[in-house]
């Protein structure tokens, strides 16, 4: 299979979708996904993450706009758009009665691959398959399942791959399973576009992240970028001696007291000019609080993802 | 790599032919005991007590028709259950998400499910040869009814998967339309036997030329000349694939 060097691996134009009830499931979406990027696109239930992934692997009609995989529309090159595209969808959809080996040479030849016994036993053997290749799918439990659904997107050798929530409701051991594959498939080029409202997972895994709200993507950026640009930290401060309440000279800084009044924490805007920490510590020097031990902590993604979406429900009220 | 994606089309034909071989007494030994009981009853219960029919027994006289309500029955059942179930089940993501095109998911579901109702009526046809004197005229002829019949009626079942949305709608088709217009089309029967008006009245039954073509092909004489039979049957091909061409052009009902 040719690839185009020169093209992204996803590139997606005016795209929106507004379904039969009526319901507008996507405002104008654009967006470009590198090659061998992982991108996480998150957002909470509903937002859109599914439809917008459904209409890139031709399961959903877009209602305008255009996608380009790899340099091909996916409506009207669809087959080299699609050999190149790989889903694992959120719901766990597998035939009951075909056996694993069986359902998964069958996802081979769907997407028009040659049959090649050595490669999928070796997915079979990478996803801890193969002693059940031959049980019937409805034998084998929802961990499994999932397993199975990954080994079928993966049959074709496709160069992108969709990730549908694909840690919702898996166990530790898939959880861990999973990650050590994107990282492999990132190191063998695969671009990997995964959907989640878990944000640690973006966090762990993203080179990139979506953030999706009502339809919308509100926001793209790189994850160090996104982080440090909307990245709060939390100045935590043990005292020596505890406090009953926040002194009213602290007011100001609106700290809170936490550990039955062991510690005092502080968020502020780390990129901010003024911090407002240097002058909290001279204010409690003068007030005669001391501390034994401080510690700054980054906000994780979940922090800047909860501030987004208040600031955005919050901008929708004001309109 | 544009073009046809005949991987991908094997591999549902392959997938739809063992989902058969899995339920082969569903599939297979259901119907030929239904057959031969057909044959236990009408062929020889009551068709000795029956005259030949256009010099031929009435037991003989009965297998075309017999073959045919098979035919007509199982390419629906098989090719309407074939394309519904992923849409119940919800594993139609992966047939939408693949490079086939409407014509390759036609052809594997289509050609799948035409076989197994082509392999049946020749079953069928083995199982009668036990019961009674078989005699086939025009063997070719006899095929090719066989082949189309199975291939329209498998297309008309296609319709119905993808226009259904429960298992109700699913048989409603098969038993309130096919098997009324099938007993009323000639099956048990020669249409020359009926009263004049509702001889004319059976004439705008559309499954009357298919049963009479076929019958044709095996005994040399029909209820309706051969040519209109041969019209009919193509006629109802090309409405199927019409019918399948608009549904993939509107993506009605596959594609929200
Ligand atoms: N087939 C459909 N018909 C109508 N509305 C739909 C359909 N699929 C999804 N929706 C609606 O579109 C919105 C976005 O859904 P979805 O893309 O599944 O969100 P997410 O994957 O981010 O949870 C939701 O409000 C959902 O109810
Ligand atoms: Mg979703």
């Amino acid at each position: 299979m040719t690839t185009s060097p020169n093209a992204p691996a996803i590139v997606i134009q005016g795209l929106t979708k507004t379904y039969a009830s009526g319901l507008q499931a996507l405002k104008p979406v654009d967006l470009t996904i590198a090659k061998g990027e992982i991108f996480a696109l998150l957002g909470p239930n509903g937002a859109g993450k599914t439809t917008l992934i459904s209409i890139v692997c031709g399961i959903v009609n877009p209602t305008t706009g255009s996608v380009l995989a790899d340099g091909y529309d996916i409506q009207t090159q669809f087959r080299e758009a699609r050999t190149r595209i790989g889903l694992v969808p959120q719901e766990l959809t597998t035939d009951a009665f075909e056996t694993v080996l069986a359902t998964v040479t069958f996802s081979r030849g769907l997407f028009s691959r040659a049959p090649n016994p050595a490669f999928i036993e070796k997915i079979l053997r990478d996803l801890s398959l193969w002693d059940k290749k031959d049980n019937k799918i409805m034998t084998l439990s929802g961990g499994m399942k999932r397993r199975v659904m990954i080994a079928k997107a993966l049959s074709h050798e496709p160069e992108i791959l969709f990730l549908d929530e694909p840690t919702a409701g898996v166990d530790v051991e898939l959880r861990r399973d999973m990650w050590a594959l994107v990282r492999t498939l990132r190191d063998r080029g695969v671009t990997i576009i995964l959907t989640t409202h878990y944000i640690e997972e973006a966090e762990e895994m993203a080179d990139r992240v979506g953030v999706i709200l009502k339809g919308e993507l509100i926001l793209v950026e790189d994850k160090t970028t996104l982080m440090k640009k909307l990245g709060r930290k939390t100045l935590t401060l043990n005292l020596i001696e505890t406090l009953e309440a926040v002194p009213a000279e602290l007011a100001e800084w609106n700290p809170t007291l936490i550990a039955d009044g062991h510690e005092l924490q502080y968020e502020f805007d780390a990129n901010a000019e003024d911090t407002g920490v240097p002058s909290l510590i001279r204010r409690m020097e003068a007030l005669g609080i001391g501390f034994k031990d401080l510690n700054t902590r980054q906000s994780s993604l979940e922090d800047i993802f909860v501030s987004l979406v208040h600031q955005s429900s919050s901008q929708e009220k004001a309109a | 790599m544009t073009g046809f994606n005949a991987y991908g089309v094997w591999a549902i034909y392959r997938f739809e032919m063992a989902r058969a071989l899995r339920t082969v007494w569903q599939s297979i030994v259901t119907p030929v005991i239904t057959t031969a009981l057909y044959f236990v009853v009408f062929g020889s219960a009551i068709g000795s007590r029956m005259t030949e029919i256009d010099g031929v027994p009435y037991g003989a006289f009965i297998v075309p028709g017999l073959i045919m309500l098979s035919l007509f029955t199982q390419s629906i059942f098989n090719a309407s259950f074939g394309i519904y179930f992923p849409k119940f089940t919800g594993t139609i993501y992966e047939i939408l998400s693949a490079p086939v095109g409407p014509f390759e998911i036609v052809l594997a579901y289509v050609g799948a499910a035409a076989t197994k109702s082509a392999v049946l009526g020749l079953i069928i046809l083995a199982t009668a040869a036990f019961f009674v004197p078989l005699q086939i005229l025009h063997p070719v002829w006899m095929l090719t009814f066989l082949i189309l019949t199975a291939t329209t009626f498998s297309l008309f079942g296609f319709i119905i998967g993808i226009w259904a949305n429960g298992f109700e709608q699913l048989q409603m088709i098969p038993m309130l339309v096919i098997t009324p217009l099938t007993f009323l089309g000639g099956s048990f029967y020669s249409i020359d036997m009926l009263p004049p008006v509702w001889r004319t009245i059976t004439l705008f039954n559309p499954v009357v030329y298919l049963i009479s073509g076929f019958r044709w092909s095996f005994y040399g004489s029909g209820d309706v000349g051969i040519v209109w039979s041969v019209a009919a049957t193509f006629g109802f091909l090309l409405a199927c694939l019409g019918v399948v061409w608009w549904m993939f052009k509107t993506g009605y009902r596959l594609k929200s």
